[in-house]
């Protein structure tokens, strides 16, 4: 009986039922999901045979390797680990050359339209280019094999989520996410971000486990819990803004003492994620828990439309003037200030909800806005 | 003779092929390819070099500090500005907590296996498992019922058949050689370092926001602010936390990483004369110890020449040329010259054979990455290249003091150290030198508190009407992978020009134009290969220089190709 085993392999960890209960129940927070929900996620974590996970990297740093491995909840992140079964992560797997190769291709052939594949990096568009080969093979011939005979496909971070750092401009080796390479690839979800949250990462296989389908997403299919609330919205600092309370200078008072930063250039403005709320390393800090604006690495085409990092919203390429009061009305103080500081908001919001598209933008606007059928096919 | 191709390497960052000829079972000579290629330099044209940090830091999510400080340095060269004292602090902590984190990564995560066979450890004693842990250290949780969860742990996911990462590995391989409660150690520590790593990380998101690519970086300084009086500051409550993980980190490299990888190497001493390949050392150097222009470096630079340690010559920028005759990119002034970074160029051009392919063509180009030459000598970076020059300068050290403790413990001569071991033990060796420093800058953070010196960033240079016209900058780092530098040319306050010489570069990169291979593949020759259908020993040789292979490649474009222009208003 599965369910026995889990509680076998609880005890011989020294994880207690109520402990791995409180992890469902923080679980359940990470979604979104009434308290109730808990109960329903321990059992589909108790009763799920182990799903099959391939992980790939393309043009990418490890940097979403790297976050997965920081998962919080230590001991317990390690069962999920053992509940899951990883046949391929070229970082962490112990088989090399062919004996790797071998296991993703046993993987494909065994588990055809069953496995799950996390994509990492972004994909060269020319398959000839060689700017992206593993075991001789282009990593557009793999992800066409991989993630089209997948159950489903996660795109993990900025770069397999829009393209990325690579497809920054001018996009030296036409670098695509993994929507625009492998075109109609079923049941797509992004994680954006860089990188993007280990929490995230964690709590989206919990929900599949749970609930059997993906989570509700928003019009670039990221899953709304993690990406439905503006930073701004949601920042610790927000209280400074609204009171025209901002940093103006690295180190002075008012930074030491944690006032706002859109002055500096923070992008938590016209960026959704819940970095705010959930935290990083085990909900130790944030970046603007530590003093540094937000660089909005959650957006689509961040490098180009966020950038410079330190200009303030709207001086930015990719975020038009003409949708914003002039910011000098914000530098005003008192209730005028406040005033149009709540309008600028507004229209942030707008812009975010995709009413205007950004610029760069090759638009996913069609797919799935806000809904929760998202086990269709994404892409025809 | 057999042509081996190990493609892709795994357990390091990024992709990594090698193709090896093997002869009476003995590598005769390799060839190592990096197989990726981003732009990311030709990306940060045209930008505003106060970004560049941030870009940099994504050429890897493994060291995701290194290039990020190697970036904020060349631009802080170039505009001639000087972060305060507190910046300083700040950024050597980042920087010995991520070397700190990498080695342990490192051995554990993606060395380890190479040595450790997880098969043989469920054979194991676990009376005698602990009674060998507890001859090694007293490490409190050295016990017969710990090391009995673990076995009993692993016996049962290897039970349930899906073996995850652990399947199609070379287990039961003749030239695994530990006992099996040496592998039934090795494999507990593999699970309680995935524990450590994560803890030991708070570091970083304490003085970064996050990591990986942690936020705080700053042209000039750090963003983190720094007052005893203020919430939202580093205070007396995050220096308390960090003495508390800077402590949590010494007793874990020090009773379990270092007495693991001198107990392992015990089991496999031939490897201490083994895959010595290049003899020549660079070490750039790092953790300045004051705010001089030229301030003392708690990590001393040096250039060892043919293995000679008594002769530590200084490190001269200028002497370093690129070389792309084995690499993907042409030069204008011809495939066979050497160019400095300041005069660099890449301009890539792919002409390996179209994929799929079985094999490379290794007498034409055949890597990404290109050869960077020393005064035209290939050079080996890293921690052993460090160690190196600590241990030859004339004057006492840490590092000194651990290693020759180290090779009096394994009854080894110094010259044990130029190997494939010897390049494993000098990871740990520095883990530890770094990890017990790390307290004396937490301490003179709080000092800086007493003083209240809040200053964290030289706020007179931000804005860049205050920079020159045009300006020319390097900055020098060293990352757990070796020297690293980023060479910037900065024109009417945006990048006319950027360049990285990285560590993985150096170690892993093509025959230059007289034929010298670099440091893999000059390692490689000579290694034996039991099994060429189990290349396990081109492996140990491999991760030994710890590949990170985003960072190595070389990603210029230099000039001419017109940039889209970021709108400054």
């Amino acid at each position: 009986m599965a369910q026995t085993r889990l509680m076998r392999e609880l005890e011989r960890q020294g994880i207690s039922r109520r402990e791995f209960l409180t992890f469902c129940a923080s679980m359940a927070a990470v979604l979104g999901m009434p308290k109730s929900a808990s109960a329903t996620i321990a059992r589909a974590i108790e009763t799920e045979e182990r799903p099959i996970l391939v992980w790939l990297e393309f043009q990418d740093c490890a940097g979403n390797t790297e976050s997965f491995l920081r998962a919080g909840h230590p001991t317990v992140a390690d069962l999920i680990l053992d509940t899951i079964s990883l046949n391929y992560h070229e970082t962490l797997m112990a088989a090399a050359g062919t004996q790797a190769e071998d296991a993703l291709e046993s993987t494909v052939a065994k588990h055809k339209g069953k496995y799950i594949a996390l994509v990492e990096g972004s994909i060269p568009a020319d398959a000839d280019s060689g700017y992206c080969m593993v075991g001789g093979r282009s990593a557009l011939d793999i992800a066409r094999e991989v993630c089209g005979n997948a159950a489903a496909t996660v795109a993990v971070g900025t770069c397999a989520t829009f393209g990325g750092l690579p497809a920054a401009r001018p996009n030296p080796t036409r670098a695509l996410s993994v929507a625009d390479a492998v075109p109609g690839v079923k049941n797509l979800i992004h994680l954006s971000a860089c990188p993007a949250n280990a929490e995230n990462i964690t709590a989206l296989i919990v929900y599949y486990l749970t609930v059997k389908r993906w989570p509700p997403l928003d019009q670039y299919r990221r899953p709304l819990f993690a990406y439905g609330t503006l930073i701004h919205d949601a920042c610790e600092r927000r209280a400074h803004f609204d009171s025209g309370q901002f940093v103006e200078e690295w180190g002075d008072e008012a930074h030491r003492h944690g006032y706002c930063l859109y002055r500096m250039g923070c992008k938590g403005p016209a960026t959704s994620q819940n970095c705010p709320i959930v935290q990083w390393n085990s909900h130790t800090n944030w970046p603007i828990g530590c003093g540094h604006p937000c660089l909005g690495c959650a957006e689509p085409n961040f490098w180009d439309v966020m950038t410079p990092f330190y200009e303030r919203l709207p001086n930015v390429a990719g975020v038009s003037a003409s949708r914003w009061l002039d910011p000098v009305g914000l530098t005003a103080s008192g209730a005028v200030a406040a005033a149009a500081v709540i309008h600028g908001i507004g229209e942030v919001r707008r812009y975010r909800r995709g009413h205007h598209r950004p610029p760069e933008d090759k638009g996913h606007a069609d797919e799935n806005k806000h809904e929760s059928d998202s086990n269709e096919e994404s892409r025809k | 003779m057999t042509h081996v191709v190990v493609d892709p390497i795994t357990r390091i960052e990024g992709h990594l092929r090698i193709e090896a000829e093997v002869e009476g079972g003995k590598v005769t000579q390799a060839w190592s390819s990096s197989t990726m290629f981003r732009g990311v330099e030709l990306i940060l044209e045209g930008r505003d070099p106060r970004d560049a940090w941030a870009f940099t830091q994504r050429i890897c999510g493994v060291c995701t500090t290194v290039h990020a400080i190697a970036s904020i340095r060349a631009v802080e060269h170039a505009i001639g500005v000087t972060p305060p004292p507190n910046a300083r602090l700040l950024r050597n902590l980042i920087i010995a907590a991520q070397n700190v984190h990498d080695h342990v990564i490192h051995f554990y995560h993606l060395q380890a296996l190479d040595w450790v066979d997880i098969v043989s450890a469920l054979s194991a004693d676990p009376a005698k498992t602990a009674k060998l842990a507890q001859s090694l250290s007293d490490w409190p949780l050295s016990s017969t019922a710990y090391f009995s969860d673990v076995r009993n742990r692993v016996k049962a996911f290897v039970e349930r058949g899906q073996l995850g990462i652990f399947a199609n590995a070379y287990w039961g391989h003749p030239a695994y050689r530990l006992p099996p409660e040496a592998n039934l150690m090795a494999l507990a520590h593999y699970l309680e370092a995935l524990d450590f790593q994560r803890r030991f990380i708070k570091i970083h998101a304490i003085l970064g926001g996050k990591n990986p690519h942690l936020q705080s970086f700053l042209v000039g300084g750090m963003a983190t602010p720094v007052d005893p009086d203020a919430q939202a500051s580093l205070n007396l409550g995050t220096i308390a936390e960090l003495r508390k993980l800077v402590a949590e980190g010494v007793d874990f490299v020090s009773r379990v990483y270092v007495p693991d990888v001198l107990a392992i190497a015990s089991f496999y001493k031939d490897w201490f004369s083994i895959g010595s390949g290049v003899s020549n050392y660079l070490s750039y150097g790092d953790f300045p110890m004051d705010d001089s222009p030229h301030p003392v470096l708690y990590i001393p630079s040096g250039v060892i020449h043919a293995q000679d340690l008594t002769q530590i010559a200084s490190v001269d920028q200028t002497k370093i040329a690129e070389y792309v005759t084995h690499s993907w990119y042409d030069y204008t002034v011809g495939n066979d010259a050497g160019l400095n970074p300041y005069h660099g160029e890449t301009n890539p051009n792919f002409t390996g054979p179209k994929p799929p392919f079985k094999r490379l063509n290794v007498e034409e180009k055949y890597s990404w990455l290109k050869s960077p030459r020393y005064d035209g000598a290939p050079m080996q970076v890293g921690p052993l290249a460090r160690m190196l020059v600590a241990y030859g300068l004339n004057r006492p050290t840490r590092a000194k003091t651990l290693i020759a403790a180290a090779l009096k413990q394994l009854d080894a001569p110094p010259s044990a150290l130029f190997s494939t071991l010897g390049r494993i033990a000098a990871r740990a060796i520095e883990a530890q030198v770094l990890v017990e420093s790390m307290g004396m800058w937490v301490e003179g953070l709080a000092d800086q508190m007493a003083r209240r010196d809040y200053r964290i960033q030289d706020t007179s240079h931000w804005h860049p009407s205050t920079w020159p016209k045009d300006c020319f900058g390097a900055g020098f780092h060293e990352a757990p992978r070796g020297a690293l530098g980023h060479w910037v040319h900065i024109r009417d306050g945006k990048i006319a020009k950027y360049q990285c010489v990285v560590p993985s570069t150096w170690n892993a990169g093509p025959r230059d134009a007289h034929g010298q291979p670099g440091p893999y593949e000059a390692s490689l020759e000579g290694t034996p290969v039991a099994k060429p259908d189990q290349p396990l020993e081109i492996l140990r040789t491999v991760h030994s220089f710890d590949p990170c292979m985003a960072c190595g490649v070389h990603v210029v474009d230099a000039t001419k190709r017109e940039l889209a222009r970021v709108r400054v208003s």
